[in-house]
């Protein structure tokens, strides 16, 4: 694995919203791990200078991370005197001794207006280089994220991809008679409910910039598409038409939806506009079933499950209607397909007798891989850089949140602590 | 106003990012002012829903137990549309008191069971209660008076994992307006 040199620093701009937090549930998702990438990077994550006072040592939350992606191997950290915060105090040949091809330090301090600033280098302990320093100002309930970003940095660092540490993910939970919507970090924890209802939820989508939650609420009776704020908690109903409305994804540029309508009679692909639902625009005319639709990352092509041949199969059609081209073959059951983020392969769901496993199958070659075994696996989403896929699997009423890397080698496993969770989506890079 | 500050906050971040000189390669954190970044995700504000309440009955022959008006349920086979023959007198009736009922109107909740997609199970429990639609339409209902919806596989009348409550939840209930 090559390590390249980078700029030390980068730029982001984040969010600087001040709005209170409301009372949240704060129930954790916890991670099991099983299997491992091909190779891993041997990396050593030092406890970072002043982090003891914290709730969560920082340097622990990063080695998680690292550890959960399936990509590192933790060497131990431990027994060195002086604990090493600055390049100067790095013993690098000690460090090459105990196997780690990076090290990690770092310290922790508070602001006068009561932030932490906290700063970290990755070092190269074989070129005994700096590959990336950087400060990060936050409140105390943001520490997690800095952590996270840390990881972020890291994994991109050494790995050439973009880290999906710090971003969300969003699902349901049904608990007894109660549904909520919830997002949660990528490690499933932080997790705030977006939405309670005593009817089902179903289908949570996040626009492209991360900031609404588009879904399926029945608290009317009926399927009723809905987009959500998750900043201001508004929310607007945008697709409430006469019959079913389901199934929204959105476009790339977050202007329009596609959505499922039963208003001219049959399950039929519809675009709606996701500011106020107007601008109705017919796509698909069939008596068949067409619903799960999912927009290409370029925009110009939507993925969806029809009944058309028989059985439900993946089809993709030009966004402005027209043609569409089946795509699945094997099997007599394939749903739910979702694009990858560089548009090259589709996740989907392909049933084999009574299993529900989760597929890949690439666009040029048409290769089909079947990923998981022996569940029932609903809901395949994406990491947004495109390397891990999040499902639902499980029993129904105990179900739970699984994620597979895209080449089938590591898989996740995150439990909830009380509930039925489903219906995962993982949300976008944040900017 | 919310908007216009987090306008001027995110033009002010935009600003100073832009201005920001990119560190050299390998140097040290503290050889510049402090050029980091503000780390500052807002939390999330939840919504609750409102649940429509539910309306007092209406009376008469919908509510009389010995009336075939009082059935409301059609079964269906796996993977089936259909509507069987044991229905059709009570899916009859039904089209009959729209009928002779201008003014009455009906929603026709079609439901599936829990095994698949969930949205592909939703437009399933749709075309159920569709097939029952068409069924009403042809015996003299007006389309205006029966709105069709599908809650899928989301509200199970039986719970357990197995054919018997698989067939349960494989059907189309009628719920009269105002019920």
């Amino acid at each position: 694995m090559s390590i390249d040199r980078l700029h030390p620093f980068l730029c982001a701009v984040v969010l600087l919203v001040s709005l209170a937090l409301s009372p949240l549930s704060r129930g954790a998702l916890t991670i099991e791990i099983v299997g491992s990438g091909a190779t891993q990077f041997p990396i050593a994550v030092v406890s970072f200078r002043a982090e003891e006072g914290l709730a969560q040592p920082l340097s622990r939350i990063v080695a998680a991370d690292l550890q959960r992606s399936g990509l590192f191997r933790l060497v131990d950290a431990g027994g060195m005197n002086p604990v090493p915060h600055e390049p100067a105090q790095l013993n690098y040949e000690q460090w090459r001794a105990r196997g780690a091809d990076a090290v990690v330090i770092g310290s922790v301090s508070r602001l006068p207006d009561g932030r932490y600033d906290v700063r970290f280098r990755l070092m190269d302990s074989v070129k005994q280089t700096q590959l990336a320093g950087y400060v990060y100002y936050a409140r105390a309930d943001n520490l997690r994220l800095v952590a996270h970003k840390i990881a972020d940095l890291i994994y991109e660092k050494l790995t050439g991809e973009a880290g999906v540490f710090a971003t969300r993910i969003t699902y349901i939970v049904e608990r007894g008679k109660r549904f909520e919507l919830q997002v949660a970090d990528a490690d499933g924890y932080n997790s705030q409910t977006v939405l309670a209802s005593n009817e089902p939820i179903i289908s949570p989508a996040w626009s492209p910039d991360g900031l609404q939650i588009a879904y399926v609420s029945f608290e009317q009776k009926k399927p009723i598409v809905y987009v959500q704020s998750l900043v201001t908690g508004q929310r607007r109903a945008v697709a409430r038409h006469w019959g079913s409305n389901s199934a929204p994804a959105w476009s790339p540029d977050g202007k329009r939806l596609a959505v499922v309508l039963t208003k001219d009679g049959g399950s039929q692909i519809y675009l709606v506009n996701s500011a106020d639902g107007g601008n109705v625009t017919r796509l698909t005319y069939t008596t068949a079933i067409d619903t799960e639709p999912n927009f290409s990352p370029d925009g110009r092509h939507l993925l969806f499950t029809s009944d058309r041949s028989g059985g439900p199969q993946i089809y993709r059609m030009p966004v402005t209607g027209g043609h569409a081209e089946r795509l699945t073959f094997e099997g007599t059951y394939n749903v739910t397909p979702r694009y990858s983020p560089d548009g090259k392969s589709f996740t989907f769901i392909q049933r084999s007798g009574t299993q529900f496993n989760v597929a890949v199958q690439d666009f040029a070659t048409r290769q089909l891989q079947v990923l998981t075994d022996g569940g029932v696996d609903e809901s395949p989403t994406f990491a947004p850089n495109g390397k891990l896929i999040l499902y639902a699997t499980g029993t129904r009423g105990r179900g739970v949140l699984s994620a597979v890397s895209s080449d089938g080698r590591i898989k996740q496993r995150l439990t909830a602590d009380a509930g039925d969770v489903r219906e995962p989506a993982w949300g976008p890079l944040q900017k | 106003m919310k908007r216009l500050l987090l306008s001027v906050l995110m033009v002010g971040l935009i600003a100073a990012c832009g201005t920001t000189p990119k560190e050299k390669e390998g140097a040290a954190v503290e050889d510049r002012k402090p050029s980091g970044e503000a780390v500052d995700r807002p939390g999330v504000k939840p919504a609750e829903s409102q649940p429509l309440q539910d309306k007092p009955y209406a009376g008469g022959p919908l509510k009389d137990p010995s009336n075939i008006l009082s059935k409301r349920s059609v079964y269906f086979e796996f993977d089936s549309n259909i509507v069987k023959d044991e229905y059709k007198p009570m899916v009859s009736a039904h089209a009959r008191y729209l009928q002779q009922n201008g003014g009455a109107k009906m929603r026709i909740e079609g439901n599936a069971d829990e095994r698949g997609s969930r949205e592909y199970n939703l437009a399933l429990g749709q075309r159920r209660a569709d097939a029952v639609r068409q069924m009403m339409q042809l015996l003299g209902a007006r389309s205006v008076q029966i709105e069709t919806v599908s809650f899928g596989e989301e509200k199970p009348r039986g719970l357990g994992h197995d054919e018997a409550s698989w067939a349960e939840n494989r059907r189309a209930d009628i719920v009269y307006q105002g019920e």
